[in-house]
């Protein structure tokens, strides 16, 4: 562990704060409709799309026309996208000439991308044509991400309504999402990776002599537009297999900083719209705070895990630690950081490679996901399950006080608690029922590439990858199996809407309710205290029950290690 | 003036009553009927998974197969936790029924004269009292016992409340006016009254009453519902938790036995809290009748927990009903004796209470020995054509009363148009400023200074007001006075709003507007024009000396008739709030110990490296499982009286509650099994027992 790791890692952090307030304060004017220095440009694009889209932009939904909105729009988009995949080889924009994709393969594949996950049990640049890269999978990319953020916002409006019928409009959100959020940012940010050495071409791959005289084909195409949103949207399918950790997707360290940043940026500024729109911004620091404390956990783990390396290698004379399937362009820090950012958040772009990571190091993001991705979180996505996991924590907590637990001033009761508790079910139900499945079923064993706990670690993490809509892979497990692509596909569709669905519910009963005026009394959900506690509950309830899961992964796959056998 | 002493209580049954445990014990095999336990789903759980332990410990000793010894004690410990559950919902029930025999007693054997004819109220049958119906007429006279709730029609009585209330002193009863309301239970001491029965059989007062002790009626509480739906959540997750470890197992080349799984989906689950929640909730409305208060439900004491602002009646809340002398300011001349001695005098006969603060002030403040009960003294009693009193000896005449009257007096007896000191004029101004009332004092043509007649507050109202304050609770006084004298006892009560110059309106006019701003309201009433207010307020506290209307329209009746009471019932509403969070609090964080304790006793088996985990260096995987099952068991019968007495609330305001909650029962909750594992698997070890 050294000085200029400790530097990075503090300047991430910084750099991560002072945005936040300022893209908080930019978004939330353009979530309540306020005009900004885009709209002389954007209103006549917005205007035209309601025209053309038969919406009306002062009409606003009751929460479960608001979620029937947002599930037609998916089964549209997952349509459009299964068609593309099956159908490519017949479409324009293919000059590698790719073949139609499986069936099973574009199952999954649809799925992963209109639930913002991103696996893929593909390498894109030996299956998919340049048209359903763009065209496709950019296209979901922007969508998905925008449907979180319009989904969290909608229930941050349920937070701070009172005795409203309503919580938005569906269209109008994601309209000035993608408009005045996701499209402003990006196009300067693909610009600043192009300048760093990214290509964005439409032409052939390149044919290329090496030094030793082999002919070589050179992968490109248009890259810096879809990494764009593939971080900003924290979606993080790669244009190349190797995701962040290829030269063209992730060419300098200055490129690889600014990526990280990408991937919280929107998150991070969420909390605070959350904290602006209830008329209190220190809630929303709170909430930071608590992911903060999180975090850094995490990367002060991982960091000291990678950086120590191992006794074998040790014993190998290899020292500086462990840089097995790290990119000698990033080195461990950058390596160790970002894959608790990717993971802390649901991106899921990797720059380096997690199943090569120590076992207590490769651990680390495992329960980042298993915690439901809370930490900052996927855009959107991170800020309505911290908001769950607030909602259990206020109303066991809040007890304690002596009145009926209250949270920015809606009392907390039976329907809320219910919601929540259906939501947070579905992470153990989906990740450590599928894992029971796999490692009993033969054709699923057989796909791991390690034995052992090793290979136990590789199918919960693929699960909870997907069930937590991360997207990243242990890799090691062959994942492009029916069994795999199937089940992986149910459990990134539950893992996305069934958690989406009783969080409008919770939405829509907030905004109904009165608001509670603030008190002596009241529960105190500003300060340290509220901080410790939330974490206490996510750590107690969201990962105590994955302790046995653990147990027999990446914890027991570490004291062997400290043995003397590996897996 | 202590309120807590004038107080009676019901009799508590003590903790380790034997009254009480002996029958709780046998109430809690009867309690394991399934039926029963279904109400409370993880104790439902609790029980299906034992009775599955035992199938399974009955194949393996028909077939000579596992740890025979061990599994029987799992079983054991599975069963005596279930069994732990029920008596500790017995005992809380067995306390209340304690308090309801007290009251069926006066019930049964009940006879009552119904009058036959409406017209007619001489003649009457003999009938049971259960057999009366609502709109029956009967007769009750000195030494009857009424035979149900209803309304005087006619007469007038003095009525023993003391079944009821434990007051013995009697009540009156008349027809007419605010008090006809009568109570079934009570005993007539004097004269006869009718009374037209108001309850139907077995809904009266009374029989309310003896249900909502017993628990017999008890419905679950909003908040209870909530948590319950968080423990069923948590035991849901637990399931998955613990069913899918035989195949990480299988995987992994282990085994899992069903009774260890079951042990560890045990001790995961929210036992604890699962098992102390309906015994929290009959405590809660226990405590609540204890205090001589009883709730038409449960959700009325939950809501008591929620209150933000708490309207008082000024008069005998805020002050004592009645003013009091505080001060004599003489005119410039007359010396302080003089005048002292001159009001002394002017009172020596008056019996009212101002006339008697008066002689106290004349002799406590300004030591002055009247000659009481003077010889040629003639006593000028009030009246309301002179608003005058006084007394004429010697050839005095001594007078106080009102400003304008004393001076016509003055003016009358000096034949001459007096001139009114400035002094005088100044010293009732400052009175009148402060909201006292000033009184007069005159000697013949002489004025010779003002009283000072205060509204006197309570002693210990400010420090309550003030404690009630810190628990974010605002109070609203209303009083009948102009808005100058009530915004001094306002401020002098310290509390934090007044409505003045109030009518029975403007109270539910006020509960409204506060509603509609989200707030939490409770009051307390009496008269028939409070009902519709009781009747809006989230809480609203009728006292049993209150009409029938105002007893149906609130949501709790008061049998002490005290409205400073109101405080304890926020106070038992927050407790019982509070208790629950505690216990949850505790119970989910137990799990952190005891995951430690059989995580490793699972798994060691296949893989020796997690002996690590077993960081309490628990002796073997057996008496760690066993361990963990134990302290399960006993810590719900260690925290039965804490259930039943409720975690103490401090009003020192929301954050150094939570911290100080969080502390003990949350980083207590963390640490303490660890601890209490340790020390069981000791025992175990030592006994030999696994």
């Amino acid at each position: 562990m050294t000085i200029i790791g400790w530097v990075q890692i503090a300047l991430y952090c910084a750099v991560l704060v002072a945005v936040t307030p300022l893209l908080g304060g930019y978004m939330t004017r353009v979530f309540a409709g306020e005009a900004n220095f885009l709209s002389p440009v954007l209103r006549p694009v917005e205007n035209a799309l309601y025209r053309v889209g038969g919406v009306d932009p002062q009409g606003e939904q009751h929460w479960l026309t608001y979620t029937i909105a947002m599930l037609l729009f998916h089964i549209g988009g997952f349509a459009i996208l299964y068609a593309l995949l099956r159908l490519q080889a017949l479409l324009p924009l293919n000059p590698q000439e790719q073949s139609a994709v499986a069936p099973d393969l574009s199952f999954n594949t649809a799925i992963s991308f209109i639930t913002n996950t991103n696996w893929q049990n593909y390498g894109g640049e030996s299956t998919l044509s340049y048209l359903v890269q763009m065209l496709g999978l950019t296209h979901q990319n922007f969508l998905s991400a925008a449907t979180g953020i319009v989904l969290a916002v909608a229930l941050i409006r349920g937070f701070a309504r009172a005795s409203m019928k309503t919580i938005g409009n569906f269209w109008v959100d994601i309209t000035r999402c993608t408009l005045y959020v996701l499209i402003p940012i990006c196009i300067p940010y693909a610009l600043f990776l192009v300048w760093q050495g990214m290509p964005q071409t439409l032409g052939a791959y390149v044919d290329a002599t090496t030094l030793e005289g082999a002919r070589q084909t050179i992968a490109v195409g248009p890259v810096a537009s879809q990494v764009a949103i593939k971080m900003l949207g924290t979606n993080g399918g790669g244009f190349f297999n190797a995701n962040a950790a290829h030269p063209f997707e992730n060419p300098t360290a200055l490129s690889n900083f600014v990526q990280m940043l990408s991937i919280f940026v929107l998150g991070a500024a969420l909390t605070n719209v959350f904290g602006r729109m209830v008329g209190n911004q220190r809630q929303g620091w709170a909430i930071l705070a608590a992911m903060g404390v999180l975090f850094i956990t995490g990367v002060l783990v991982a960091y000291w895990a990678e950086a120590n390396g191992t006794q074998m290698l040790d014993a190998l004379g290899i020292t500086g630690g462990n840089m097995e399937g790290k990119e000698v362009r990033f080195g461990i820090v950058a390596s160790a950081l970002f894959a608790v950012v990717t993971t802390a958040a649901s991106c899921g772009a990797v720059n380096a490679m997690h199943d090569s990571f120590t076992a207590l190091g490769g651990m680390i993001p495992l329960i980042n996901m298993e915690l439901g991705e809370i930490v900052v979180g996927g855009v959107g996505a991170g800020l309505y399950g911290m908001l769950l996991f607030v909602i259990l924590t206020v109303f066991v907590a809040g007890l304690m006080v002596g009145r009926t637990p209250e949270y920015v001033g809606k009392k907390i009761e039976a329907k809320e608690v219910k919601m929540a508790m259906l939501a947070i079910l579905i992470l153990p139900l989906m990740i450590l029922g599928w894992t029971a499945v796999a490692v009993v079923y033969p054709p699923a064993v057989a796909s791991m590439a390690n034995s052992g706990p090793h290979g136990f670690s590789e199918v919960l993490y693929a699960y909870s990858s997907q069930t937590g809509n991360n997207g990243s892979a242990f890799a090691g497990l062959t994942g492009n199996t029916l069994f795999y692509n199937t089940t992986g596909a149910v459990a990134m569709f539950i893992g996305r809407f069934w958690m989406i669905v009783p969080a409008m519910a919770i939405a829509g009963t907030l905004a109904a309710k009165k608001s509670v005026p603030a008190s002596h009394g009241t529960f105190p959900t500003t300060g340290a205290l509220f901080v410790g506690l939330l974490v206490g509950v996510i750590l107690i309830i969201g990962g105590l029950t994955f302790f046995p899961a653990l147990a027999l992964g990446p914890i027991v796959e570490h004291l062997a290690m400290q043995a003397g056998t590996v897996f | 003036m202590e309120t807590s002493k004038l107080r009676k209580r019901m009799p508590v049954a003590t903790l380790l009553d034997p009254a009480i445990i002996g029958p709780a014990i046998g109430q809690a095999f009867v309690k394991l009927n399934p039926k029963t336990l279904a109400k409370n789903p993880v104790m439902f759980v609790l029980e299906m998974v034992t009775l599955l332990t035992t199938v399974l410990l009955l194949r393996d000793i028909a077939v000579h197969a596992g740890n025979i010894v061990f599994e029987l004690q799992i079983v054991i410990w599975l069963w005596f936790t279930v069994l732990f559950a029920n008596f500790a919902e017995a005992v809380a029930e067995g306390r209340g029924k304690a308090q309801a025999d007290t009251l069926r007693r006066t019930r049964t054997e009940t006879r009552a004269k119904r009058i036959l004819m409406p017209n007619n109220h001489e003649v009457y049958e003999g009938v049971s009292a259960d057999r009366l119906e609502a709109g029956d007429l009967v007769v009750c006279e000195a030494g009857d016992i009424i035979p149900g709730d209803g309304e005087v029609i006619e007469g007038i009585a003095s009525v023993n409340e003391a079944a009821v209330t434990g007051e013995s002193a009697p009540v009156i009863r008349e027809s007419g006016g605010d008090r006809s309301a009568v109570t079934g239970g009570t005993t007539v001491i004097s004269d006869r009254i009718v009374i037209k029965i108001t309850s139907s059989p077995g809904s009266s007062f009374l029989d309310r009453m003896i249900k909502l002790v017993e628990g017999a009626e008890r419905q679950k509480t909003p908040n209870e519902i909530a948590l319950n739906i968080l423990l069923v959540g948590l035991t849901i997750i637990f399931v998955f938790a613990a069913a899918t470890i035989p195949s990480y197992a299988a995987y992994a080349g282990g085994t899992i036995s069903v009774v260890v799984l079951v042990a560890l989906f045990v001790t995961l689950i929210p036992t604890t809290i699962g098992a102390l929640l309906s015994a929290i909730g009959i405590a809660g409305m226990d405590r609540l009748v204890r205090f001589n208060v009883l709730a038409v439900s449960g959700r009325a004491v939950e809501a008591a927990g929620d209150v933000d602002t708490l309207l008082l009646d000024k008069t005998g809340t805020v002050t004592f009903g009645n003013r009091l002398a505080t001060e004599l300011i003489p005119v410039p001349g007359v010396t302080e004796k003089e005048a002292a001695e001159a009001a002394l005098l002017a009172s020596d006969a008056d019996e009212t209470a101002e006339g008697r603060s008066i002689i106290a002030m004349a002799q406590e403040k300004y030591s002055v020995r009247g000659q009481v009960g003077a010889k040629g003294a003639e006593f000028i009693p009030f009246s309301a054509t002179t608003r005058l009193s006084g007394v004429d000896i010697g050839g005095r005449k001594l007078r106080k009363g009102a400003i304008d009257s004393i001076l016509k007096f003055a003016r009358e007896q000096s034949g001459q148009n007096v001139s009114e000191p400035p002094a005088f004029r100044a010293a009732v101004d400052r009175i009148a400023r402060s909201g006292g009332t000033p009184l007069g004092l005159a000697d013949n043509g002489r004025l010779l200074g003002v009283i000072h007649l205060k509204d006197v507050v309570k002693p210990d109202v400010k420090d309550r007001f003030g404690a009630l304050r810190r628990m974010g609770i605002k109070t609203v006084m209303i009083t009948g006075d102009n808005p100058v004298t009530a915004a001094s006892i306002a401020s002098e009560a310290g509390v934090d709003d007044f409505i003045a110059e109030a009518t029975p309106e403007d109270k539910l006019r006020y509960i409204r507007s506060e509603q509609a701003h989200g707030r939490l309201i409770a009051m307390c009433g009496d008269g028939t024009n409070d009902a519709p207010a009781l009747a809006q307020a989230d809480v609203g506290v009728a006292m049993q000396t209150g009409t029938q209307a105002a007893r149906e329209a609130g949501n709790m009746v008061d049998l002490d008739s005290d409205p400073t009471k109101l405080i304890e019932v926020v106070e038992i509403g927050k407790q019982l709030l509070m208790t629950r969070g505690a216990l949850t609090t505790f119970s989910i964080a137990n799990d952190v110990a005891k995951y430690f304790a059989i995580i490793p006793a699972m798994f060691v088996a296949f893989y020796p490296q997690l002996q690590v985990l077993n960081v309490m260096r628990l002796a073997t995987p057996q008496s760690a499982i066993l361990s963990a099952i134990v302290f399960n068991a006993l810590i719900i019968v260690a925290l039965i009286p804490l259930a039943l007495k409720g975690v103490k609330y401090r009003p020192i305001g929301a954050a150094a509650l939570l911290r100080r909650n969080l502390l003990i029962y949350g980083l207590g909750g963390v640490i303490m099994p660890f601890i209490g594992i340790k020390l069981i698997d000791l025992a175990v070890t030592a006994l030999h027992l696994a």
